[in-house]
């Protein structure tokens, strides 16, 4: 690998992949700049060290297991400026739902030889190990976003990543508003921007799947899904998606789920 | 009202007429825009002909809730506010402003500076076919925003300056409006090309239109479509239609001075109570017609030879809106909400000498927590409202 070049690191932790797959989406683009930074894809959540150092690295998952939070300090150690990508690294993904239960059950019950599996009892996102430079969120991220992201960092810039809500760009679109006009469930307006209302655009409400944006009123979206026929175990359900235990919404589905607020 | 030369007076246009006044607007290069049903709302949109308009259909608006209904009638302009305001037009939500370009090292164009700047430049030929009183008003406060002042918008004023009004008097407000009280409406005032009001009959009639010529492009254009001139009982049916209007506003802004009552009411309680239901989602300030707040993005390219600054829609209900070295100033949906507030229906005043709601409704219907700023400042009035009235 060449000195000269910023090197860009891709790491691995636990995730499904998905946010890698937008990369590899980015491949028309990224190679425009392949003469430019040297692309490391480290996919495999191996048990060795972390070699070399990273001008920029690309983190996509959450911490599962001890072996995994060892591994997140040495990349941190390694690189300039960290990134993480998607629900799993910015929030704890999907697998956070075990956040709210106890692991050993789940264990017993999937596993037929539950002691070889090695787990903590929580997932969590990167940034409760290491700090974080940057966060893109998203299930899986958007591919505008990550572009705009690397070419910030190669020239040096403050990348253009705004925490408004979901309903920001739905206007900016001229989607018509599904909850107003239609009265469907729609997370969007705690939602973080960065999807350009991908969900609103083809008619159905948001999944959230950005997690919450930089202001949020959860409790009161609540009291608007219940007004609008949604249940209880539905509200909950909505709430804990790939961002369960990002704060604002692991805070908002723990209180309903505990039966505050309700009439 | 009209201007000198303009006319003849008010014509009466069948639907012929209006038919054959899109038709020339097309022919001579104008992309006339009209409200247009899509997705279970009025939206604006390129019509091609008098047939693309919502023939027949009429809406029922309350705060946080839109539902399109069919009505009795043949009207085609017989709803409120559309889904969203001509705002989109005149003040899109993303523009370019500028790119610039870094040729190759030793190109000729790359001798006379490292990058080549282009400012970008669009000319549309907007036709606003069907904007209502409420929201011409509004177009004549986003001019004071955009052309008033020393420094004033290229972009907006191209669009603008070649802009043709059709205006159309309300004959169906919404539960959400409340133009009366804001001065803003029903009916027409000023800052239109020509001003319809629309006669609906049932449904198996076509509805005719009284055309009033307010300028002398648009006395210039009802000269060209086929008109009748119109009888005494005609002008009185079109005035029942505006009156019938009046007398239907669906809610109505209290008549205080809300200038002074909210640089009075910076502590009032009631802010704490709107804040516990607002979503800071923003959409009461983008749907809003005289809102005009942007934000300006700097973005270069993966190799760096392009760059361009793109403009887009802000919200003060953004965190981003008030940040300053070190943080936000108002980091709460508290402050927030008091911001949109105070400013648009009371520093406004200070800023542009009008205020700055024409009282469409749009925030009302579109919030997602159906928060309506009239029983906002009701509560905050309160007492002053005793006072007037006892
Ligand atoms: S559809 Fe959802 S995201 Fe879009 S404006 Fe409505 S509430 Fe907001
Ligand atoms: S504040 Fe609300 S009612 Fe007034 S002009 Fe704006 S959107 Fe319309
Ligand atoms: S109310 Fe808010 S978004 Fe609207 S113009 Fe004022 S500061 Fe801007
Ligand atoms: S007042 Fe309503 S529309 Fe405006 S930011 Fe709050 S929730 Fe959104």
């Amino acid at each position: 690998m060449s000195t000269d070049k910023p090197s860009v690191a891709v790491w691995k932790f636990a995730s499904c992949d998905g946010c890698q797959l937008t990369l590899l989406d980015c491949e028309d683009e990224l190679l425009e700049v392949a003469g430019e930074v040297a692309l490391a894809y480290f996919l495999e959540a191996g048990l060795t060290s972390v070699r070399g150092s990273y001008a920029l690295s690309l983190v996509e998952g959450s911490i599962t297991t001890a072996d995994d939070a060892r591994r997140i300090q040495e990349v941190r150690q390694a690189s300039r400026t960290l990134v993480t990508i998607g629900a799993c690294a910015t929030a704890g993904g999907i697998q956070a739902l075990r956040n709210f239960s106890e692991v050993d059950e789940f264990r017993s019950i999937v596993y037929a030889h539950p002691e070889f599996v090695e787990t903590l009892g929580t997932s969590t996102p990167i940034s409760a190990h290491v700090r974080v430079d940057l966060e893109l969120r998203g299930c899986p991220i958007s591919k505008a976003q990550l572009v705009e992201t690397i070419s910030a960092f190669l020239h040096g810039r403050r990348p253009n990543i705004s925490g408004r809500s979901v309903c920001s760009e739905c206007k900016e679109r001229g989607n018509v508003c599904v909850t107003v006009a239609g009265g469907t469930p729609c997370l969007g307006p705690i939602t973080h921007a960065g999807c350009e209302a991908l969900c609103p655009a083809y008619h159905r409400g948001c999944y959230g799947c950005y997690g919450p944006a930089d202001t949020t009123n959860a409790p009161s979206l609540v009291v608007r899904l219940r007004e609008g026929g949604m249940a209880d175990d539905d509200i909950v359900r909505v709430l804990r998606t790939f961002n369960a235990y990002a704060d604002d919404f692991r805070d908002a589905s723990e209180a309903v789920a505990a039966g505050k607020g309700a009439e | 009202m009209k201007v000198d030369g303009a006319a003849s007076g008010p014509v009466v246009l069948d639907t012929a007429g209006l038919a054959a006044a899109v038709e020339t607007l097309i022919g001579d290069g104008w992309s006339v825009i009209a409200p247009t049903v899509r997705d279970g709302a009025m939206v604006h949109d390129v019509i091609e002909s008098v047939a693309d308009l919502p023939t027949g259909w009429g809406d029922k608006q309350e705060p946080g809730r839109y539902r399109l209904r069919r009505r009795d009638d043949s009207a085609r302009f017989g709803y409120a506010a559309p889904a969203q305001s001509w705002k989109r037009l005149l003040f899109p939500p993303r523009t370019t402003l500028w790119r610039a370009h870094r040729p190759p090292p030793g190109s000729a164009d790359r001798d006379a500076g490292d990058f080549v700047v282009q400012v970008a430049t669009a000319t549309p030929r907007y036709a606003f076919l069907g904007a209502r009183a409420c929201e011409v008003r509004a177009i004549e406060i986003q001019d004071r925003v955009f052309l008033g002042g020393a420094h004033t918008d290229p972009g907006y004023r191209a669009a603008r300056e070649s802009a043709l009004v059709i205006a159309v008097n309300c004959s169906s407000p919404a539960d959400t409006c409340f133009c009366s009280s804001m001065d803003a409406g029903p009916r027409v005032a000023s800052g239109a090309d020509v001003v319809l009001t629309e006669v609906a009959e049932p449904q198996h009639r076509e509805p005719w239109y009284l055309a009033e010529a307010f300028s002398d492009r648009g006395a210039a254009l009802l000269r060209r479509v086929p008109s009748a001139a119109a009888t005494p009982e005609a002008i009185d049916a079109a005035d029942a239609v505006v009156a019938n209007a009046a007398a239907h506003m669906g809610r109505e802004m209290p008549d205080v001075d809300l200038h002074e009552l909210l640089s009075e009411s910076l502590e009032h309680p009631r802010w704490d109570d709107v804040a516990e239901r607002c979503l800071a989602c923003t959409s009461c300030t983008l749907v809003c017609p005289t809102c005009f707040c942007s934000s300006v993005e700097d973005v270069t390219d993966l190799t760096g030879t392009e760059a361009r600054r793109d403009r887009r829609w802000a919200s003060c209900f953004e965190l981003d809106h008030s940040y300053l070295h070190g943080g936000s100033i108002r980091s709460g949906i508290r402050s927030m909400y008091r911001q949109w507030l105070t400013h648009k229906l009371g520093t406004w005043f200070d800023q542009f000498g009008t205020s700055g709601c024409v009282g469409c409704g749009r925030c009302v219907t579109w919030c997602p927590a159906g928060i309506d700023i009239t029983e906002e400042i009701r509560a905050i009035a309160g007492p002053h409202l005793q006072e007037v009235t006892p």
